[in-house]
């Protein structure tokens, strides 16, 4: 049973991560119709400018805090900087084409990413420290026998993760952008002839997508090392949103938890029976599974069509 | 001034249906088939047939393959690469457990596998469409590069699935050299762009056109959307299997499952951006496109004496691939193909004004 309940919190916390990466997914979205396959990149690329930065912040202040703050700033910045380039190259000349044209754009915004992100900031595996604790926790030693393992640093990725949720659940529900963000995401022409500026919402939700690429880059980060490979951890996340639905906050959370669950109970469970390494695909089929039932998701709205 | 159809009259309605309607076209294609079969493997290096040719004939042919699907029917696929592996593999379990096939029916066969395996992952597309599609398709790229990974009994038992197929021959004739390795994939590109430029004038080519255009109104207008779909997934993962058996058999010759991976698919993928979606020709000049830039990339930088490290040539690939795939999707979202169509109707007129 302890061994039940720790694969089971374990996913959770991978589920957490997921659900961290799936969010930026579903905010661009929700926002601009726009499926960002870019998403992974834009992890790879922040975290990688993270590690640089701070690693020079550091250096130059002495102190790893106050480095690490000034880094976390001007990755920032940069991934500002970049939603703003998106906008005025890319998707400024992409209005109102169809989903798959701006989806095969955002591939080629990935393999630019990617290239561009390693060329400036070397392809060599940087590591991020943000000073999280490493010594792992055993809770309730006293009703199981030998506890149940915990990693600290999963568990403040899982508080940073809801923290992220609740202030961007804050950000759609209760500011002036909020509302124009979701006033885009139900119909680019009618919230432009009301007067709400689409490159200007763009803009923002294309840097919002970059800050909670730059959370996500630097807990994986610093979990994994900041390397390539970080920008595959996308595609692991995108059976999560498809799950919960592209259209839904709380779905893309859900459907982290879900996938991170399954993930690591299959694994366990039923890996051992058919040669191991069942991850890579079982979030997709279940993702499957659920879309054959619900073509939007579990929490997608439904989609209506007229001729 | 050479390119002129006047005088060419349609007197019949064969005349009219005519893939080249312009007598010089016919002529220049048959040109250009000579030219191939003839002349190239005489004057074309060991290297140009092994590096250059012979990989733009086979991933020509996959592109084909998933134009079809992605061209024409409108249904993306980010899974082309796991395809090619059924092709591949089938075809070489046949050649392993039936020595007895001749090779052409082992690729047809591998072909055959690939498209049933295509059917059963496009079955999603009735329900999906756009993204979740694509989502659908992933899975089969996860889901076969993992089986062909982990089940022994897809690989003949051999470790962490990598193959390699022995002496070749076509019907007794050996199949060793370049140019006649060349000369066979030849044959299969020149048949298959033939029928797959027929039956996209056909009348399931149109259904799959109408789908692609809108499905709602398709099925409105009494087109079976559940057929139409799944025609274009077979048909293209059938040409995509088979390319996908010339890529292990005739390039590769010793493969494992990374030979196919999501990598090999986005390159199909943006092979068919670059050069067209729904066009056949297309097709050819992605393919031709993506085969050489990265022989230019590494090659052009050394004659200026400027030599790039070879990862700096990998980020500069993937950076101008991008770049190119937006450039194309918002100046020219039809491609090269629809460059050449241009130049050929301004050909039509040169050098008169009008």
């Amino acid at each position: 049973m302890g061994f039940f309940i720790e694969t089971l919190l374990g996913g959770l916390m991978t589920g957490v991560l997921y659900a961290l990466i799936g969010l930026g997914f579903v905010l661009i979205f929700k926002a601009s119709g726009v499926f960002n396959f870019a998403q992974g990149a834009m992890v790879l690329v922040a975290a990688l400018a993270m590690a640089r930065f701070s690693a020079w912040a550091i250096e130059l202040t002495g102190s790893m805090l106050f480095g690490n703050v000034i880094a976390f700033f001007m990755s920032v910045a940069f991934m500002i900087a970049l939603a703003i380039a998106i906008e005025r190259l890319v998707l400024r000349h992409l209005v109102n084409q169809e989903l798959t044209t701006l989806l095969m754009a955002t591939l080629g915004i990935t393999y630019v990413l990617d290239g561009l992100g390693q060329t400036v900031f070397g392809s060599s595996v940087y590591t991020i420290d943000v000073g999280m604790p490493k010594e792992p926790l055993f809770l309730f030693q006293d009703v199981f026998e030998g506890g149940i393992l915990l990693n600290p640093d999963d568990l403040i990725a899982a508080l940073v993760g809801a923290a992220l949720v609740a202030a961007l659940a804050l950000l759609f529900q209760y500011t002036k952008v909020g509302r124009a963000l979701r006033a885009v995401a139900d119909d680019h022409q009618a919230a432009q002839s009301v007067g709400i500026p689409l490159g200007r919402i763009w803009v923002v939700v294309w840097s919002v997508a970059g800050v909670v690429a730059l959370v996500a880059g630097i807990v994986w980060g610093s979990k994994l090392g900041v390397q390539f490979s970080l920008s595959t951890v996308a595609l692991r996340a995108l059976p999560v949103v498809i799950l919960g639905g592209l259209t839904s906050v709380p779905g893309a959370i859900l459907g982290g938890l879900i996938i991170g669950v399954g993930e690591k109970l299959s694994e366990v469970y039923l890996g051992s029976f058919v040669g191991g390494g069942i991850e890579v695909w079982f979030a997709y089929a279940l993702a499957l599974l659920v879309l054959l039932v619900r073509p939007e998701g579990l929490f997608g709205e439904k989609h209506i069509d007229r001729v | 001034m050479f390119y002129r159809e006047n005088g060419q009259f349609k007197a019949s309605y064969v005349e009219d249906l005519r893939i080249f309607k312009v007598t010089q076209d016919r002529v220049a294609v048959l040109a250009l088939v000579a030219i191939a079969v003839l002349l190239v493997p005489m004057l074309a290096s060991d290297y140009l047939l092994r590096a250059v040719l012979i990989p733009f004939l086979i991933l020509s042919l996959a592109a084909i393959g998933l134009n079809i699907l992605v061209g024409y029917c409108g249904q993306i696929s980010l899974g082309t690469g796991a395809f090619m592996a059924v092709g591949a593999y089938a075809a070489w379990n046949i050649g392993v457990r039936i020595p007895e096939v001749p090779l052409l029916v082992q690729i047809l066969l591998g072909g055959l596998c690939a498209t049933a395996v295509g059917v059963v992952f496009g079955i999603p597309s009735l329900r999906l469409r756009g993204l979740y599609l694509a989502v659908s398709t992933l899975a089969a790229q996860f889901f076969l590069d993992w089986a062909f990974l982990r089940i022994p009994a897809l690989t003949n038992h051999s470790a962490s699935g990598s193959v390699s197929v022995g002496t070749l021959s076509f019907f007794g004739l050996p199949l060793e050299s370049a140019w006649q390795k060349y000369l066979f994939c030849l044959g299969f590109v020149v048949v298959f762009a033939v029928i797959a430029k027929n039956l996209v004038r056909t009348t399931t080519g149109r259904q799959w056109m109408a789908i692609r255009d809108m499905d709602i109104a398709a099925g409105v207008i009494g087109i079976r959307p559940a057929y139409a779909k799944l025609t274009a997934f077979a048909v293209s993962s059938f040409i995509v299997g088979v390319s996908g058996a010339l890529w292990g058999f005739m390039h590769l010759g010793a493969w494992e499952p990374l030979a196919f991976s999501l990598d090999r698919s986005f390159q199909l993928l943006f092979m068919i951006i670059i050069g067209g979606l729904g066009s056949i020709v297309g097709s050819f000049f992605g393919a031709a496109f993506i085969v050489l830039l990265p022989i230019v990339l590494t090659n052009v930088p050394a004659l200026f004496g400027l030599p790039l490290s070879v990862d700096t040539a990998v980020h500069l690939e993937h950076i101008i691939f991008g770049s190119l795939i937006v450039i194309f999707l918002i100046a020219e979202p039809h491609g090269l193909a629809r460059l050449w169509s241009i130049g050929r109707e301004k050909l039509r007129l040169w050098p008169f004004p009008y």
